[in-house]
C-alpha cells in the first residue's frame, strides 16, 4: 500500500444550468487501492466520475495527479494519462466483434501497414484477455451477439488491457452474474498488486464492504467524509448517504395469499427454458431467482405473450389462457415490468403522463377520442401516490434518476389496473430510498391482492419480500422455498448447481 | 418591487417559449428550458422568419397585396398537405420517399375518372382518395409486417407507383369540366379558396389526432420506443400501418387540389416533392428518426418554405436560386435545433 495521495481532486464545482451537482468535493485516493464511491442517485458520484475521467468538464476546482495539476479535456486525454472508465452505458460498438472492439483504435496491421492481419488479430486479443483473466469469450463473435453480462465483462476488459494506473467502474456488477462477479473481484485484486487505483461505484452495499480499501460517501452534491470499509458497518453508510434512518426495509405484510390465480403447467420455450411449473395466488409474492442467463425473463416474457412458447399450458383464473401478443395479456390483466427500463420499458422521449398512461389510454377514451382531463388527473394522482420527483406529468422521462423512472413504469402498471403483475429485477440501478420505497409499493400491492412475480438477482430482496422462492437453473425450475427454510446460502448454491 | 423584478426574466422566457413552441416541438422546448443553456441560434430561426417578412413588407409593395397572399397560401396547399401525412410518418420513426408519384397518381386518376370516364365530381374524388389510402396501406403494410426498413420499402414503390402513373396515363390529362377548376379554386372566405380552408383545417384536425386521440399518442410513443409501446399492450404494427394509410390520403388530396389549380395532370408532376414535405417537418423541430414533431411546427415549416419560394418570385430570382437558398435554411433549422451535448 502505497501511502501518499496518488490523485486529489480538489473544491470540484459542477453546474448543470443553473442546478448544482457538485459542490467544492474534496478527496483524494492512493495508488493500489480500492477507494468505493457511495451515495444515493444524483448525488453526483457519475458526474465525477465523469469529470475525473475527462467525460465532462468541471466548472471549478483543481485534479492533481502524481503531484501534477492535470487538465482533462477529453476522454482522450484521460487515457493518455492512464486513466480509464467503464460507464453504466455501454460504450461498445455493437456491430463489431469482441476483438475490434478491445483493439479499436490500436489495430496491429501486416507488413505493408494497411492490411490487417485477422488471425494475429484475434490472437492478440484472446492473449489480452487471458493476461487479466477473462477466458472463454469468443473474441470474433459480434459484441450485439454476446448476452448483457458478457458486453459488460467486454466493456471490464477493454479498459482493464490498456493497464491504466486509475480505473474507474461505474456500477459494473448491475447486470454480472455471480460467476462474472468473481473475475471481476479477481480481475480487481490483480489491478491492485500493480498498484492500480480502482473507482468503484456500487449501490449494492454488500458488494462494497467486500471489495472496497476506503469508501467515500457523497450526498446532494456534497462530500460527506471517506471511512475505511473496515471501520463501519451498513447501517452508519446509509445513514451518511441518506441523513437519517430509514427503518425498516422489508415492510411486514398482514394479509396472508388467498386464491389461486395462475397455473402454468409444463410450459416451454426451444433454447430458453422447460418444463416450467408453478402457481401464484392471489397476494402473494413468488420469487424468483436465478443467475444471469438462467432462464427467468424468458419465462416472464412467455408468460406475458411477448415471445411464443413452445408448448405447455396457463390458467389464469380457472381459465385456459394463451396470450399470444402483449395486447392480449394487458387485456387478461397481466402486466411486465422488464428488467432494462430503458431498452423496453419507457419511451424517453415521452413525458410522465404519456408513459405512465401508455397501458390505459383505452380506459379514459370513447372511440378513440382521449379524455386527456381524465387522463391527467389519473396520472396526477399516481404521480402523487408513488411520490415521484420532479412531480410534473409533462417532463420528459429522459431527465427523471433512474428510480423515479422506475416509479413511472410502476405507475403505468398500476393504472392499467393488472391483477398479475411480473416484476423483472424492479430495483436494478436504483438508489436506496427508492429501493425501500418500490418494497412498499410491491407490498402494498400484493395486499390488495394482486398476484406478483418477483424475478431478482437480489437475494436479500428475494428473501425479504416474498412468500415463497422458486429457483431456476439452466432453463429449469430446480428448487422451491417456503420463506421459513430459505436462506441466502440455500437459494444460492441451488441456483448455481452446487450440492450441499 | 423585489417581487416584480424577479417575475419579468420568466414572463419573458415565457413568450420566447411560446414562440418556440409555434415551430420546435414541445418536447425540445422542455429540454433546452432544462438541459442546455440558451443560445442565440436556438431563436435565430424564428428571428430569420421575421426579417424576411419585414425584408418582403419593406421592398415589395406587391408582397402585402391580396392578390399575392392568396396566391401564396394556395401555392402552399400542396406541401402543406403532403407534410402533415409525412409528420405523421416521422413520428413513428419513418420516412415517406414514394408521396410525389402518388401525388401524380391520385391527380391523374381524378382527371380520369372526370373526362374519360365521366363519373361525377365527387365519386371520382373519394377513388382517387381510395388510391392514394391503398398505397399507404401497402408501404405500411411492408414495413410493419415484414420490419422492412421505411427508407428502402418507399424508395422501391417512389419508382413503382411513377410507373403506374405512367401505365394508367403516358400523356396529360385536361378535365374539362369547370366545376372541377371552381369548386376548390374559387375565394369563399375572404381571400382564401375551398382548398386552402382544407388545408387550414387540415392542420388543426391533425393536432387534434396526435395530442387527443389513442391512435395519435400510440404513434408519438412508437417513435420514440416501438418496443415499449409494444410491451405496454398496444398494436404496433397497426399503428404504423395508419400513419403510411394517413401519408397516402394526404398526398393523395393535395394530388386532387394540384390537377384543380392547375387544370391539368401531368404524370411525371410531383417529382421532389417528398424533399419539401421532408424538409417543411424538419424546419418545423419534427425529429428524424422518431421522437418529436408538432403539426403546428410542421404549418411554420410549410408557411417558411413557401415564404421564400414566394419572395424571390417576386424578386425575380432564378429557380436555381430558391434552391440554394432552401437547402441553406433547412441546414440553419437543424444546426439550431442542435442538441447540447
Amino acid at each position: 500500500m502505497h501511502d501518499e495521495d496518488f490523485l486529489i481532486a480538489k473544491d470540484i464545482t459542477k453546474y448543470y444550468d443553473t442546478t448544482a451537482v457538485l459542490k467544492r468535493v474534496n478527496f483524494s485516493a492512493r495508488r493500489g487501492e480500492v477507494h468505493a464511491i457511495v451515495g444515493e442517485n444524483g448525488a453526483g458520484k457519475s458526474t465525477l466520475m465523469k469529470i475525473l475521467s475527462g467525460a465532462v468538464q468541471k466548472n471549478a476546482g483543481e485534479i492533481i495527479l502524481d503531484g501534477v495539476p492535470v487538465v482533462l479535456r477529453s476522454p482522450f486525454s484521460a487515457h493518455r494519462l492512464g486513466i480509464r472508465a467503464v460507464y453504466q452505458e455501454f460504450s461498445l460498438v455493437r456491430h463489431l466483434s469482441v476483438t475490434e472492439n478491445i483493439l479499436l483504435g490500436q489495430m496491429p496491421t501486416d507488413r505493408t501497414g494497411f492490411l490487417i492481419d485477422w488471425n494475429r488479430v484475434h490472437k492478440l486479443a484472446e492473449e489480452k484477455l487471458a493476461e487479466i483473466g477473462f477466458t472463454g469469450l469468443n473474441v470474433r463473435s459480434l459484441v450485439s451477439h454476446l448476452s448483457v453480462s458478457h458486453q459488460q465483462m467486454v466493456e471490464i476488459a477493454k479498459a482493464a488491457v490498456t493497464r491504466p494506473r486509475i480505473m474507474i467502474l461505474d456500477e459494473p456488477s448491475a447486470v454480472l452474474s455471480q460467476d462474472e462477479l468473481n473475475r471481476l473481484f479477481a480481475l480487481i485484486q490483480r489491478l491492485k498488486k500493480e498498484s492500480t487505483l480502482i473507482l468503484y461505484i456500487s449501490h449494492r452495499l454488500e458488494e462494497v464492504f467486500g471489495v472496497a480499501d476506503r469508501i467515500t460517501v457523497l450526498k446532494d452534491g456534497e462530500y460527506m467524509g471517506t471511512v475505511l470499509a473496515g471501520e463501519t458497518n451498513q447501517n452508519q453508510l446509509i445513514k451518511m448517504m441518506v441523513g437519517r434512518n430509514l427503518g425498516e426495509i422489508y415492510p411486514k405484510r398482514h394479509k396472508s395469499p388467498g386464491e389461486k390465480i395462475l397455473e402454468i403447467k409444463h410450459l416451454a420455450q426451444e433454447g430458453s427454458f422447460r418444463d416450467i411449473s408453478f402457481s401464484l395466488a392471489e397476494g402473494e409474492i413468488l420469487g424468483m431467482f436465478g443467475l444471469v442467463g438462467s432462464g427467468r425473463t424468458q419465462v416472464a416474457r412467455c408468460i406475458f405473450g411477448a415471445d411464443p412458447i413452445t408448448s405447455g399450458e396457463m390458467h389464469l383464473n380457472g381459465k385456459n389462457i394463451k396470450p399470444k401478443s402483449p395486447r392480449a395479456a394487458v387485456e387478461a390483466g397481466i402486466a411486465l415490468l422488464t428488467e432494462d427500463r430503458k431498452r423496453d420499458g419507457l419511451v424517453m422521449s415521452c413525458s410522465i403522463g404519456d408513459n405512465v398512461s401508455l397501458a390505459s389510454m383505452e380506459q379514459v377514451s370513447r372511440c378513440g377520442i382521449l379524455n386527456t382531463r381524465q387522463r391527467d388527473a389519473r396520472v396526477r394522482n399516481q404521480v402523487k401516490g408513488l411520490s415521484i420527483q420532479p412531480a410534473q406529468i409533462n417532463r420528459l422521462v429522459r431527465q427523471l434518476s433512474g428510480g423515479n423512472q422506475q416509479k413511472v413504469i410502476l405507475a403505468k402498471w398500476l393504472l392499467s389496473q393488472a391483477r398479475l403483475l411480473i416484476l423483472d429485477e424492479p430495483t436494478r440501478g436504483v438508489d436506496i430510498a427508492t429501493k425501500v420505497e418500490i418494497y412498499r409499493i410491491i407490498s402494498d400491492l400484493a395486499e390488495s391482492g394482486v398476484g406478483i412475480i418477483l424475478i431478482s438477482s437480489e437475494l436479500p430482496e428475494i428473501l425479504g419480500l416474498s412468500d415463497r422462492a422458486l429457483v431456476m437453473r439452466e432453463g429449469c425450475l430446480v428448487g422451491e422455498f417456503a420463506k421459513a427454510g430459505a436462506s441466502e446460502e440455500a437459494l444460492l448454491s441451488c441456483a448455481a448447481g452446487v450440492i450441499q | 418591487m423585489k417581487k416584480s423584478t424577479s417575475r419579468n426574466p420568466i414572463t419573458n422566457a415565457g413568450i420566447l417559449n411560446w414562440f418556440k413552441g409555434l415551430f420546435f416541438s414541445k418536447n425540445l422546448t422542455e429540454d433546452t428550458s432544462l438541459g442546455g443553456r440558451r443560445r442565440w441560434v436556438d431563436y435565430a430561426f424564428l428571428v430569420a422568419f421575421f426579417l424576411l417578412l419585414l425584408l418582403a413588407a419593406s421592398m415589395s409593395d406587391v408582397f402585402f397585396t391580396e392578390r399575392n397572399i392568396s396566391n401564396l397560401f394556395r401555392q402552399i396547399v400542396t406541401n402543406g398537405l403532403i407534410s402533415l401525412g409525412m409528420l405523421v410518418v416521422i413520428l413513428t420513426g419513418g420516412i415517406d420517399l414514394s408521396v410525389g408519384p402518388v401525388v401524380a397518381f391520385s391527380a391523374i386518376v381524378v382527371s380520369g375518372m372526370i373526362q374519360n370516364q365521366h363519373l361525377p365530381l365527387p365519386v371520382a374524388i373519394l377513388i382517387s382518395l381510395c388510391v392514394g389510402i391503398l398505397t399507404g396501406t401497402f408501404n405500411g403494410f411492408m414495413i410493419s409486417k415484414f420490419k422492412l426498413q421505411p427508407f428502402i420499402v418507399t424508395l422501391a414503390t417512389l419508382g413503382a407507383i411513377r410507373g403506374l402513373v405512367y401505365v394508367y396515363s403516358q400523356t396529360p390529362i385536361t378535365p374539362e369540366d369547370p366545376s372541377f377548376r371552381t369548386i376548390f379554386g374559387t375565394p369563399i372566405l375572404g381571400p382564401f379558396t375551398l382548398s386552402v380552408l382544407i388545408m387550414l383545417v387540415a392542420f388543426p384536425l391533425a393536432a387534434f389526432f396526435l395530442n387527443r386521440t389513442t391512435a395519435g399518442r400510440a404513434i408519438f410513443a412508437i417513435g420514440g420506443n416501438e418496443e415499449a409501446v409494444r410491451l405496454a399492450g398496444i398494436n404496433v404494427q397497426w399503428h404504423i400501418m395508419l400513419a403510411y394509410m394517413i401519408s397516402g390520403l394526404c398526398s393523395a388530396a393535395a394530388g386532387v387540389l394540384l390537377a384543380s389549380r392547375l387544370g391539368i395532370a401531368q404524370p411525371s408532376v410531383g417529382a421532389g416533392f417528398e424533399l419539401d414535405a421532408i424538409a417543411a417537418c424538419v424546419i418545423g423541430g419534427a425529429i428524424l428518426g422518431g421522437g418529436g414533431g408538432t403539426a403546428l411546427g410542421t404549418f411554420g415549416g410549410v408557411v417558411t418554405l413557401g415564404l421564400i419560394d414566394n419572395l424571390l418570385n417576386l424578386f425575380n430570382v432564378q429557380s436555381y436560386y430558391q434552391q440554394i437558398f432552401k437547402g441553406l435554411i433547412i441546414l440553419f433549422a437543424v444546426l439550431a435545433r442542435r442538441k447540447e451535448k
